[in-house]
């Protein structure tokens, strides 16, 4: 059956996100202080260092994973804890509580087995700071894959961002606005998985955004 | 007084070269259609905020959102009050007149009486006007105090005389974490801002870029390392040259030290005569005085450039740094001020603290021009993202539909699904 004109059940409709950075009265200059704005970090800044990131350095994609993991390497010189808070993945997380203990647990245990590590002063302090996000539609629709298509080339970076990283925690199912609308409004289930399964470590937006076109090329053509 | 504003750039040159992201501008603006904003700050011309403003407020008027650009009016008395402050705020020393704060008080009352504050959104520009707070009428508006200067090591005096007013807005804004203060109101990031379509940093013919090169006496075909900067002691001119001594020992290159003229500034001259004194006459070595505006001539020496230096000992937020990464330029620079926020290290340049590393850094840049050519296209796509003239009026327009509350979505404890 030729499915490739199928109109969704429900259109998908694009928004973008911005954000502002607010400021926290925090500033950490060691791993033992570190640990402890961990704890007392709002789910806000736990956003802006992991997830939030991603955007903003939307370009890089080697070694450079969270702020937490950037600043244990360059400010403190700890390659061994960098690595591992460079590791964790924030597609793994639907609430940021989760992503908040292990990020601590890492640090914890790295404290644990190195105790004269933990108070050497950083060649500089790390701020805590949140995101504020304002989310705004972009009064653009795709009742099609076609069409969704056609959009995918004029999306902003903070608009993939929104769909496809941000929307994991906003959705808490463990996926993304692009693959769920794909699974539940096409029925186009295997296109969503192969969606989900794009690495986003690995790739710029760009070449994300790249990829997902060559899936729906891929999708549309056999 | 009403500034009014100068034709700019149409947003459509910026989305010839931004793209999708000025169609962003517009998506933000519109639910703040028709809804005004006012900025006010204490001059017109000269200086990075009248030059910010100039840039901005056209955008917004073509964003469809009524903006206002004011400038306080104040006496010789009231700006000497106010350069003492400013000089007091960053910690350093300060000539204060004995009843400066009865002056300040003055001059605003007198402004408090001649502007008007009916705007929805009112954006006050560092301490100069920030009194005209008492004219906000029972609460009304947003109103967001614009502290453009670091506060981090402020005169106690002079900033418990500020304080009062300064709680009483609904935010401030800092141009980098460590340049704020502990406070009982919400406290933003905005970064500075270059435009990219200025004199300073739109693209040039590279031929004009190599006749400027050629007019300095700099030989285009060898690598040259360039520091722009004011010949001012915590740019670390001297340190600039002997990091360059230890790289000339393995590279054939050529430093540039280019700057503010030094005429009328005494510290400049010795700074200027320092540095000249550490060069010993290398031939290699060339100490630019420009012009107060040679906005074309620093371009074409950033285009020019294979590595851009800035090594301070102290910093702003280091709008050079920005202008060498928007250029592609890979950068060596101190980790001090608003630098690490621009060179992520290994990612968009590389960080040094010390005359030994700065040289190290260089050197390993000139032996690995992949990985120059890499962090310069990064550093590029980094300002792109925070530093640009748009990039400032997005955060303004995701503010303002913060505070006011419009935009389907908020704070992620109240996230929803797209509607």
């Amino acid at each position: 059956m030729d499915t490739t004109l199928n109109s969704a059940e429900e259109p998908f409709r694009f928004v973008t996100a911005s954000y502002v950075t607010r400021i926290n009265n925090q500033k950490v200059t060691t791993l033992d202080e570190l640990r402890t704005g961990l704890d007392q970090a709002s789910d806000a800044s736990i956003f802006y260092h992991t997830f939030h990131t991603l955007g903003r350095h939307h370009f890089l994609t080697e070694g450079f994973s969270n702020d937490f993991a950037q600043w244990v390497l360059t400010g403190l010189n700890r390659p061994a804890l960098a690595e591992a808070l460079g590791s964790v993945d924030v597609r793994d997380y639907v609430a940021l509580a989760e992503l908040r203990g292990d990020l601590r647990r890492l640090v914890t245990d790295y404290c644990g087995e190195h105790p004269r590590e933990t108070e050497i002063s950083a060649f500089e302090p790390l701020y805590f700071c949140e995101s504020v996000e304002v989310a705004v539609p972009l009064g653009r629709e795709a009742g099609t894959l076609e069409e969704f298509a056609d959009a995918l080339p004029t999306l902003s970076h903070a608009s993939l961002h929104y769909h496809f990283i941000a929307s994991r925690l906003r959705l808490q199912l463990g996926t993304n606005d692009f693959s769920r609308w794909l699974a539940q409004s096409l029925g186009r289930e295997d296109l969503a998985r192969r969606f989900d399964r794009l690495d986003i470590y690995t790739n710029t937006l760009d070449t994300l955004r790249q990829k997902m076109q060559t899936l729906i090329h891929w999708e549309l053509n056999t | 007084m009403i500034v009014e504003s100068r034709t700019a750039q149409s947003l459509d040159r910026y989305e010839e070269l931004l793209g999708p992201e000025v169609e962003e501008l517009r998506a933000l603006a519109r639910p703040l259609s028709g809804r005004g904003i006012l900025m006010v700050n204490s001059t017109a011309v000269g200086g990075g905020v009248a030059e910010l403003l100039s840039g901005i407020v056209p955008i917004l008027e073509e964003l469809a959102l009524p903006a206002r650009w004011e400038v306080i009016a104040g006496g010789r008395d009231f700006f000497e009050v106010t350069k003492a402050f400013h000089n007091a705020l960053h910690g350093g020393p300060s000539q204060m007149p004995g009843d400066a704060f009865d002056i300040f008080r003055a001059y605003t009352e007198r402004n408090r009486a001649a502007t008007r504050l009916d705007s929805e959104f009112v954006v006050i520009h560092d301490p100069q006007p920030m009194g005209l707070i008492d004219g906000r009428a029972n609460g009304a508006g947003h109103w967001i105090w614009r502290c453009h200067i670091d506060l981090s090591h402020a005169n106690p005096a002079v900033w418990e005389f500020l304080e009062p007013w300064v709680v009483r807005y609904d935010g401030a804004i800092f141009s980098s974490p460590e340049f704020s203060r502990r406070l009982p109101i919400p406290q933003y990031l905005f970064y500075p801002s270059i435009d990219p379509l200025s004199e300073k940093n739109r693209p040039l013919d590279p031929l004009y870029v190599k006749s400027i090169l050629e007019g300095f006496g700099i030989d285009p075909s060898r690598p040259v390392l360039t520091q722009i900067s004011r010949f001012d002691r915590l740019k670390d001119p001297v340190g600039v040259v002997r990091a360059y001594r230890i790289v000339k020992r393995y590279f054939d290159c050529q430093l540039v030290l280019a700057g503010g003229g030094a005429d009328d500034d005494p510290e400049g001259s010795a700074v200027l005569e320092e540095t000249a004194h550490e060069a010993h006459g290398d031939p290699d070595i060339h100490l630019l005085e420009l012009p107060p505006s040679s906005p074309r001539e620093v371009n074409a020496l950033q285009r020019g450039s294979t590595i851009i230096i800035q090594k301070s000992l102290r910093e702003g937020f280091g709008l050079t740094v920005t202008e060498a990464l928007w250029k592609k330029k890979p950068v060596v620079a101190s980790a001090v001020g608003g630098i690490p926020s621009q060179v992520i290290h290994k990612h968009t340049g590389l960080l040094a603290h010390s005359v030994e590393g700065t040289a190290y850094q260089i050197r390993y840049l000139l032996s690995h021009p992949e990985l120059a050519a890499r962090l310069g296209q990064q550093g590029h796509e980094h300002v792109r993202e925070q530093f640009l003239i748009t990039a400032n009026v997005k955060r303004y327009l995701t503010l303002f539909l913060h505070l006011s509350g419009r935009g389907s979505g908020v704070e992620l404890s109240a996230v929803n699904p797209p509607s």
